[in-house]
């Protein structure tokens, strides 16, 4: 009878279901057409069911990770290993030299000038600014900045795309082209970043990019950014630079072509010597490869008027694809710059991170870079003054001197003095030596703050001396190949010192070096 | 020699008509600035009323503003002011030495350039303190527009990109030499590949003199741009010696510091005296000065964290700071729509990098759950750290960080919380500390504060503020101490003197006003666009205000009908937004006035009617028709709120109706 009363329900139930079948629209045709197609293939309509059966199915399946390696796990699961993490603390302990570099921090109190008040109140000549030109004491050159500050407030409160764009930029961008001699230049708000933002800008990922191995630490950021293909060669090793472009080309001949850069400095950073323009341009030319030159520590140093390495070599700025340079060291403005051809400025505009997602350069730093450009390129003899200062320095500690060896080109400014190998040899120095040796030098040549539990002793010793210098700051990173560290000590001369305070301090200097490396045994 | 001045485009430098520059040649010379400044006073001093002019050129489009703010602020509070009538106090103190009497001509010009840069507040009503209530934080609701212009807005991008490409077939033929730099030339590859470039060829090209627009002076309450014209379709500009004053609606200048008069500016000035004009060094060798540890301090304790950093560039700190705190087998989350920076940071630190859906709480809790349990890839050890990166306000879109939820989440998944408050640093909270402020949140709760000091403070630079341990060792380690240079005096004391204002150290009572002023005006103009129709993204208390206008020849429509109203604002689309959601975007500052807003609004109501951007259902408010509640009690207000679905009626108000209401309902819950 169950039996019975169940067949019932579900013919009646089936009755109604075709029934609303043949009420929906087309459902004659479609029944048409699978009563025609089937009438004499079973097999046919068994496949095509199970097709169906299998797309429910499918649909139907919960959904899983396509990642490879998950571990599935239940919830609770889940909160147990939270609650069992514990994550490192968000900075961790600081090493030694890491905290020496924080207790030993100059503060200058008041203004920046060759000479130059600390913070425990002595006033020494001040060789750790890059006041080359003692620009930034000068009146004619603050009552300018006050002017530009009285017309256009200080911040430019906006990108260069968003009304951020002010007249004195493109005054500016201006100047610097006209004396560079390139036809375009573009300004940044900032030196470091410039070159960090510019590389990635045209190279890509598949582009290749040939760089020196000692370049700077901007520079290694815009490479790494940029995730193109890098091969390095021995820092400013000419040789070395055509094996590795020559390679490069033959490697690459068959492939589709891709962008080709070379990346090298003016005066480098790290070690203050200076590039072969002329051999690196007739490489570039002969291998195809554009090249990208960071004059951040030349421009406004090197050359007749100071308009960096074109200048002092004779090569035309043409020539170069891309002149990376920074208004903010001896011109005492702010910001940084590239300049080369419309094409290649007009691409940064649109593509530059550096320069598209920050601020403008503050009005009153933009007109006194126009200024300090001005000064340098009317006045020769400041910066032929510089390179008498330099020479007076470099003969108090170059030859002088046995226990260090300055590795900066003659014409730089900045002496970048490192301690002789055989020194380091012979009284088996780690780098962390070095860099614990050559700051007891710096407070050797000028005491910082007085800090009870640091060495009281030297501090003590040498209060009559006063000069500021410092040690070059590196900073590792974790780009590969790793750069090796180089201790050293940076002199930085200024033309706002007599030459003979330059002489004197060079004497100071020399003779701290040796007594605090004599004292180590 | 001619000078080139910004050609917008091109590499074709022979085509490019060297014109330009009323300063001309003098501009290379050294007397420069004085020639710039002889023009720029000349601007702002023979013309005073040109300037009263351009403010009230809104006079046919606005009904009610028709004396010029200045005296409607002297009249509208009688006192005498003997006192404070000094070039320290550039406020709505700031009267005629003597009542009823006309201003001497000197001071009249002195008091519109004044005004130029920030206007006197209106009444005392306009003023506001924004905080969040307390309890869940609402995510913004975001009203989507009839499906007609979804489809002409893809239907638009289609056409463009099909003219683009029919373009480029018959020009890659018969004009071969436009597009030689997309081709290998000399054995050379291009700079551009042709498919990068085709977007900014074919699509940006187009709208190019909306970007880039050169200005002049002070980027206050006003703006003066520059004039250019172009004869080839945006490729050149030359600039056509004249000038516009525009209302600015386009600066980051949330609390009116762009300044060139008043006590930053006075500070900045003596500080260029005494400190020279830069320390050119970097921070880590001897370009640390006694100053920068005192704004150091002063920034620190204005977040309110115990040390701060701080860096001459808002990019740069982001941009290094990141390598400094996370590395390889650490985690970083991050916002979707975070900064440029942020990612260019992200990228260089070596670390994992995630991201969840913008300011979605339970998106985040997955990915964290996620990220925990399952450890790192492949090898499944435990994250060394996990660091989730927030903005406070978010710059396209208005929207703030849900600060209580990230907390809530922090507390349970023990991970370190990153906060960039580049736009709401100054910008947000009944004191304007930021996001923190604003939700009553303790600043311990936030391992690290970060933000710019451009855009509130009228300065530049960036800040990271963080415990002293932390700070410490971040100095060792920070690149950006290492090689950045470091800030200029002037712009530290731009910074000190704006953040001491603000605090009430300096000129007590400023500081409050900015503050209360930015929020009403950014509530008052958010209200009034929504009561108008428009589709308006983000929270109510945020000072940026993006209104959508969907189809891209929108975009370049609204920018110049707007500038034909003397407003300057900002229009952005793909790829700063997603595609569909092109949108202009309006920042709102202290140095506005009320009438100001209103003369905003009349010229979107109008243009709104002309390019049809009334297109809001009503769900994200201002749908309270103006003829069934004259005036309803706030209580019936919270009614609307609790049940918007009964009355999704699209708001379409009158703009008189609009201005009538906006100042009382801008205090209740904006909906």
């Amino acid at each position: 009878m169950d039996l019975q009363e169940t067949q019932r329900l579900l013919s009646v139930y089936l009755h109604e279901l075709a029934d609303l079948f043949h009420r929906v629209p087309g459902s004659a045709i479609f029944l048409r057409y699978v009563k025609s197609s089937y009438q004499d293939d079973p097999i046919r309509s068994a496949v095509e069911l199970f097709l169906f059966l299998f797309a429910v199915r499918y649909l139907l399946a919960p959904k899983y990770s396509t990642k490879p390696g998950v571990v599935p796990l239940t919830e609770d699961e889940i909160d147990d290993l939270v609650d069992e993490w514990t994550p490192e603390p968000l900075v961790g302990k600081p090493t030694d030299l890491e905290e020496m570099e924080v207790d030993k921090r100059t503060v200058i109190v008041g203004p920046v000038g060759p000479k130059s008040k600390l913070a425990n109140g002595r006033t020494v000549m001040n060789l750790g600014s890059f006041n080359f030109y003692n620009f930034n004491t000068n009146e004619s050159l603050k009552e300018q900045a006050i002017q530009t500050l009285r017309t256009y407030g200080v911040g430019p409160c906006g990108p260069r795309g968003f009304y951020g764009s002010q007249d004195v930029h493109m005054k500016t961008e201006d100047d610097v082209s006209a004396f560079l001699g390139t036809t375009a230049c573009i300004i940044y708000s900032q030196a470091f970043s410039t070159i960090s933002s510019v590389i990635p800008a045209f190279s890509k990922r598949g582009d290749i990019i040939v760089a020196d191995k000692g370049v700077s630490f901007a520079i290694r950021k815009g490479i790494q950014i940029s995730r193109s293909i890098v091969r390095w060669y021995e820092h400013n090793d000419m040789e070395d630079l055509e094996r590795v472009l020559a390679k490069v080309t033959k490697e690459q001949a068959r492939k589709p072509l891709t962008r080709r850069f070379i990346i090298t400095e003016g005066l480098f950073e790290t070690y203050g010597d200076m590039a072969d323009l002329p051999k690196i341009v007739e490489l570039r030319l002969k291998y195809k490869f554009r090249l990208i030159l960071d004059e951040t520590w030349s421009f406004g140093v090197l050359g007749r008027t100071g308009r960096g390495i074109t200048e002092h070599q004779n090569v035309d700025a043409a020539e170069v694809d891309m002149i990376v340079g920074s208004l903010a060291g001896p011109l005492v403005a702010g910001g940084g710059f590239c300049a080369g051809s419309e094409e290649i400025v007009h691409h940064q505009r649109i593509s530059a991170a550096a320069y598209t997602f920050s601020a403008a350069l503050p009005a009153l730093l933009s007109t006194t870079a126009s200024a300090t450009i001005k000064i340098l390129q009317d006045s020769p003899e400041t910066v032929s003054q510089l390179r008498e200062h330099t020479k007076a320095m470099r003969a108090q500690l170059d030859p002088r001197s046995d226990w260090v060896y300055c590795t900066n080109a003659p014409e730089n400014p900045i002496q970048i003095l490192a301690i002789k190998p055989e020194v380091v040899v012979a009284k088996r120095l780690t780098p962390t030596d070095q860099q614990f040796l050559l700051q007891d030098v710096v407070d050797e040549v000028c005491p910082v703050k007085l800090l009870s539990n640091v060495r009281p002793l030297t501090i003590c010793q040498c209060l009559a001396n006063g000069v500021l210098i410092t040690r070059l700051k590196t900073l590792e990173d974790n780009f590969e190949p790793k750069q090796v560290l180089f201790p050293a000590l940076k002199v930085c001369v200024t033309t706002g010192l007599t030459k003979k305070e330059i002489e004197k301090a060079g004497t100071i200097i020399r003779h701290a070096i040796t007594k605090v490396m004599s004292k180590r045994k | 020699m001619p000078r080139r001045f910004s050609s917008n485009s091109s590499n074709d430098t022979s085509t490019n008509p060297p014109s330009f520059s009323p300063s001309g040649k003098g501009g290379i010379s050294i007397k420069t600035p004085t020639v710039k400044s002889n023009r720029l006073s000349q601007l702002f001093s023979s013309s005073p009323k040109s300037k009263v002019e351009s403010v009230q050129s809104s006079g046919n489009s606005q009904p009610n503003a028709s004396s010029p703010p200045i005296s409607s602020a002297s009249l509208s509070l009688p006192t005498i002011s003997l006192s404070t009538a000094t070039a320290d106090n550039p406020n709505m103190d700031e009267l005629p030495q003597t009542l009823f009497q006309p201003p001497t001509p000197e001071e009249a010009r002195r008091l519109s350039k004044q005004h130029a840069q920030f206007g006197p507040i209106g009444h005392p009503s306009h003023r506001y303190s924004s905080r969040h209530p307390g309890g869940v934080f609402p995510e913004p609701v975001m009203d989507e527009p009839p499906y007609y212009y979804l489809l002409t807005t893809y239907i638009s991008y289609l056409i463009l990109i099909a003219f683009g490409h029919v373009r480029d077939f018959f020009g890659k033929r018969f004009r071969e030499e436009n597009y030689r730099h997309l081709k290998p030339r000399h054995g050379y590859a291009a700079l551009n590949s042709d498919f990068d470039n085709f977007y900014v060829r074919r699509l940006k090209l187009r709208i190019n003199d909306c970007f880039e627009r050169p200005v002049t002076g002070v980027p206050g309450r006003t703006i003066t741009l520059i004039d250019r014209a172009t004869d080839d379709h945006n490729q050149h500009f030359y600039l056509t010696g004249t000038t516009t004053d525009t209302l600015n609606l386009s600066s980051y200048n949330y609390l009116g510091f762009a300044q060139s008069e008043g006590p930053c500016a006075d500070q900045a000035e003596d500080s260029i005296k005494k400190y020279g004009i830069t320390a050119p060094s970097t921070r880590a060798e001897s370009g640390t000065q006694d100053l920068h540890i005192e704004v150091e301090d002063l920034v620190a304790r204005f977040v309110g964290k115990e040390a701060s950093m701080i860096f001459s560039m808002g990019f740069g700190t982001n941009a290094t700071i990141f390598p400094a705190l996370v590395s390889k087998g650490c985690l970083l989350i991050s916002d979707e729509l975070n900064h440029a920076s942020i990612r260019f940071g992200a990228r260089l630190s070596g670390a994992s990098i995630s991201m969840f859906k913008h300011n979605d709480m339970s998106d985040l809790e997955l990915r964290l759950r996620e990220a925990i349990s399952q450890g790192q890839p492949r090898t499944h050890r435990p994250w060394k750290k996990i660091l989730v990166v927030v903005e406070g306000l978010y710059s396209m879109e208005g929207s703030m960080c849900n600060l209580p939820g990230l907390v809530q989440l922090k507390r349970r998944y023990k991970f370190n919380l990153f906060v960039d408050e580049a736009h709401s640093v100054g910008a947000i909270g009944p004191k304007g500390r930021g996001v923190c402020d604003y939700f009553s949140i303790d600043t311990s709760e936030v391992d690290v504060l970060m933000g710019t000091l451009t855009k509130s403070f009228g300065a530049n630079g960036g800040y990271i503020a963080a415990d002293k341990v932390m700070i410490d060792q971040l100095r060792a380690t920070n690149p950006g101490v290492f090689y950045g240079e470091s800030p200029a005096p002037a712009i530290l004391m731009q910074i000190s003197s704006a953040l001491r204002i603000i605090s009430g150290e300096l000129v007590p009572g400023q500081g409050e006003e900015r503050l209360q002023r930015l929020a009403f005006n950014s509530r008052y103009l958010r209200l009034g666009l929504k009561r108008l129709g428009f589709i308006v993204y983000g929270h109510d208390d945020s000072p940026i205000v993006p209104v959508l206008l969907f189809n891209p020849a929108k975009m370049p429509a609204f920018s110049h009908e707007m500038l034909r109203r003397k407003i300057s604002v900002v229009v952005v689309g793909y790829p700063a937004t997603p595609l569909v959601s092109s949108r202009a975007r309006f920042c709102v500052s202290a140095a506005h006035t009320k009438e100001d807003l209103d003369r905003v609004l009349a010229a979107c109501d109008e243009i709104g009617n002309v390019l049809q951007l009334k297109f809001s259902t009503g769900i994200a408010g201002g749908a309270l028709p103006p003829t069934e509640q004259p005036s309803p009690p706030p209580e019936l207000e919270k009614e609307y709120q609790h049940k918007p679905s009964e009355h999704i009626t699209p708001p379409r108000w009158r703009i008189e109706d609009v201005i009538r209401r906006g100042v009382q309902d801008v205090k209740t819950p904006l909906f």
